[in-house]
């Protein structure tokens, strides 16, 4: 056998073991898909959107933690998108390169990688304690803005990277200023970056439940929450709740809840994804 | 002489159906009278084994007096000791009492408080069914497979009892941070939050419930409710306590011997903790008498066992011989 002929083999090989790994991550996601499904369509009515938490699993339903997660996400987004662009376009464009901007670039990695529960010690403390929140929606929401502020940061400064540097000098040499270049070139040409990373950290953020109960989110909530400053519940704390009561009843509402929820996470990535089209259309050169 | 016994009944079903209109009567007027006029907040944290049963009173609760505002979390009874101690609660629920830490805190910040027993927990030992050989265990075998000292040791069912097989033993229970570890392992090895640690842990009895009904070497603990609720996948043990003042031989759980106190030391009371400075208040007030009210029915239906009658009745009178004191 020739070298080239084990280098195909091993090529073929290689192939091979990759399809199997994607086809492996899908069937998981279409088992557990299917699964959720199976056991919770059934139980989602109009109901079951609008009434509150009960001991009586058909009863029950999931209005306060639904609209107490799309606070969260809104608030979340209002925080951590401004703060999160603005610290990715400082550090990739203003910052001088020194120890001190490579020690902060270092943290910044490290920070996403730091488990959840630690930013909700943080957050009561901070938020919570120090600046008085409590367990409100806006503490909720300013714990997990520091949460996804790294991967915002992190894909912010990835998409300005992709801009061609030709452009950057273009621009340059037509006597714009540092801000006006940012502004009008490198921002949009680099949003379908930025937006996406933003999809991926409001996902995680609507996911999480542990750095919300140290904050002090409750489980049970009689009251739809009206303002910043009222005590909330979210999906996942919920789901969290039903799923380790013992009756079978809360189980088959756990699945549905994971279905609402699920659906609030595909309408978020479908309307970031239709501003990432349209907004690509727009950037010519 | 047949008469007489039916006389006894009338005149007895008489006393109890007018005392009890009293009572009606009573909690009625102060119902109808302040249910439009009691507003306000509380919060409660704390156990989430309790918390089935507080969240039941509050919604009852809510439909009475819709302008209280009851809140309630599952920070466990640890995390919400933590919160009570700093006063950010007005109510704990908790699953095993407070600890001396826990009222030094409380005592540092001037927090008054005042614990209330709501309801019982079994706390059931199981095996899976395929286990033939286990039919009863003792609180000193249950101590020699669970204490410090057993870690790697113990590790075939026949150290336990040599009659049992020499197979492995596989232990299930519940997580150092739940009340519940806690409470089985005072119970059981004789000091609280020490065990072996080599044993699958979950905060979620439902894991331990699927964990033991597909392992025939399993045996695990948990509440009461998640073996009622998988009767089918799981086996319960009756436990003997080796002490005959409280019940001879093995007991299984059940609301009749956790009730009666025979089930021991396996049966737990349940209870909420109420902070001195909310128990002054109004909407408090009422919220714990409700509870206390209505906690025995609510916790047989989300799956506890309630305490009788009368000893509902002195936690009341415990309480509001605390509210009077606070008065002072």
């Amino acid at each position: 056998m020739n070298s080239s002929k084990i280098n195909r083999i091993k090529d073929n090989a290689f192939k091979y073991f990759g399809i199997a790994c994607t086809v492996f991550g899908l069937a998981m996601l279409a088992i557990f898909l299917g699964n959720i499904i199976i056991e919770g369509i059934a139980r989602i009515d109009w109901a079951f959107i609008t009434n509150f938490p009960s001991r009586n699993p058909d009863k029950a339903g999931i209005l306060p933690a639904l609209v107490g997660t799309l606070w969260i996400m809104g608030l979340t987004a209002v925080i951590a998108i401004p703060l999160g662009i603005a610290a990715g376009i400082y550090l990739e464009e203003y910052g001088k390169k020194s120890k001190l901007a490579t020690l902060l670039e270092i943290n910044i990695s490290n920070l996403a990688g730091v488990p959840s529960i630690i930013y909700g010690l943080l957050g009561l403390e901070i938020f919570g304690r120090i600046m008085g929140m409590g367990g409100s929606l806006l503490a909720g929401a300013s714990t997990l803005s520091l949460l996804i502020l790294p991967i915002i940061i992190v894909s912010t400064r990835e998409a300005l990277k992709a801009v061609p540097s030709s452009i950057k000098e273009a621009s340059f040499a037509m006597g714009a200023s540092k801000w006006q270049t940012v502004w009008h070139q490198l921002l949009p040409a680099s949003f379908g970056g930025v937006i996406t990373g933003i999809i991926l950290a409001l996902s995680r953020a609507v996911g999480e439940t542990a750095p919300l109960i140290v904050i002090g989110a409750l489980a049970y909530v009689p009251f739809v929450p009206a303002s910043p400053t009222d005590e909330f519940s979210v999906l996942p704390i919920q789901i969290f709740n039903w799923i380790s009561r013992p009756q079978k009843g809360f189980a088959i509402n756990a699945a549905s809840a994971i279905i609402i929820l699920l659906m609030v996470t595909f309408i978020m990535n479908g309307i970031a994804m239709y501003l990432r089209n349209r907004w690509q259309k727009k950037v010519k050169w | 002489m047949k008469k007489t016994i039916l006389n006894l009944a009338i005149i007895l079903s008489a006393t109890l159906l007018i005392s009890s209109c009293g009572n009606g009567k009573e909690s009625g007027e102060t119902t109808t009278s302040d249910s439009t006029k009691i507003s306000g907040d509380i919060k409660i944290d704390g156990s989430s084994t309790v918390y089935p049963i507080t969240e039941a009173v509050a919604e009852d609760f809510k439909a009475s007096f819709p302008d209280v505002k009851v809140t309630v979390g599952l920070s466990g009874t640890g995390g919400g000791f933590k919160k009570f101690g700093r006063g950010e609660i007005d109510i704990n629920d908790a699953s095993r009492s407070i600890k001396s830490t826990e009222d030094s805190l409380c005592k540092a910040n001037n927090i008054g408080h005042i614990e209330l027993k709501v309801a019982f927990d079994g706390l059931a030992v199981v095996i899976n069914p395929g286990n033939t050989w286990c039919n009863d265990i003792t609180v000193a075998e249950l101590k020699k497979i669970w204490e410090p000292e057993a870690q790697g040791k113990i590790k075939t069912w026949n150290q336990i009892r040599p009659e049992w097989p020499k197979e492995e033993i596989h232990l299930f229970g519940a997580g150092v941070e739940s009340g519940t570890y806690d409470y089985f392992t005072e119970a059981i090895v004789g000091k609280s939050h020490s065990s072996r640690g080599d044993y699958t842990a979950s905060e979620d009895d439902n894991v331990l419930v699927q964990g033991i009904s597909t392992d025939k070497l399993a045996l695990g603990f948990f509440g009461i409710a998640y073996f009622e609720a998988n009767k089918d996948k799981l086996k319960v043990i009756p436990v003997d306590d080796l002490k005959d003042d409280n019940g001879k031989g093995p007991i299984l759980p059940s609301i009749e011997t956790v009730k009666n106190k025979t089930y021991t030391p396996l049966g737990r009371p349940l209870f909420i903790y109420v902070n001195s400075t909310a128990a002054a208040k109004k909407e408090v007030q009422t919220f714990v008498d409700f509870y206390l009210t209505n906690g025995g029915a609510l916790s047989q239906e989300v799956g506890y066992i309630a305490m009788t009658d009368e000893e509902y009745k002195a936690e009341k009178l415990k309480f509001d011989e605390f509210v009077k004191s606070l008065a002072k």
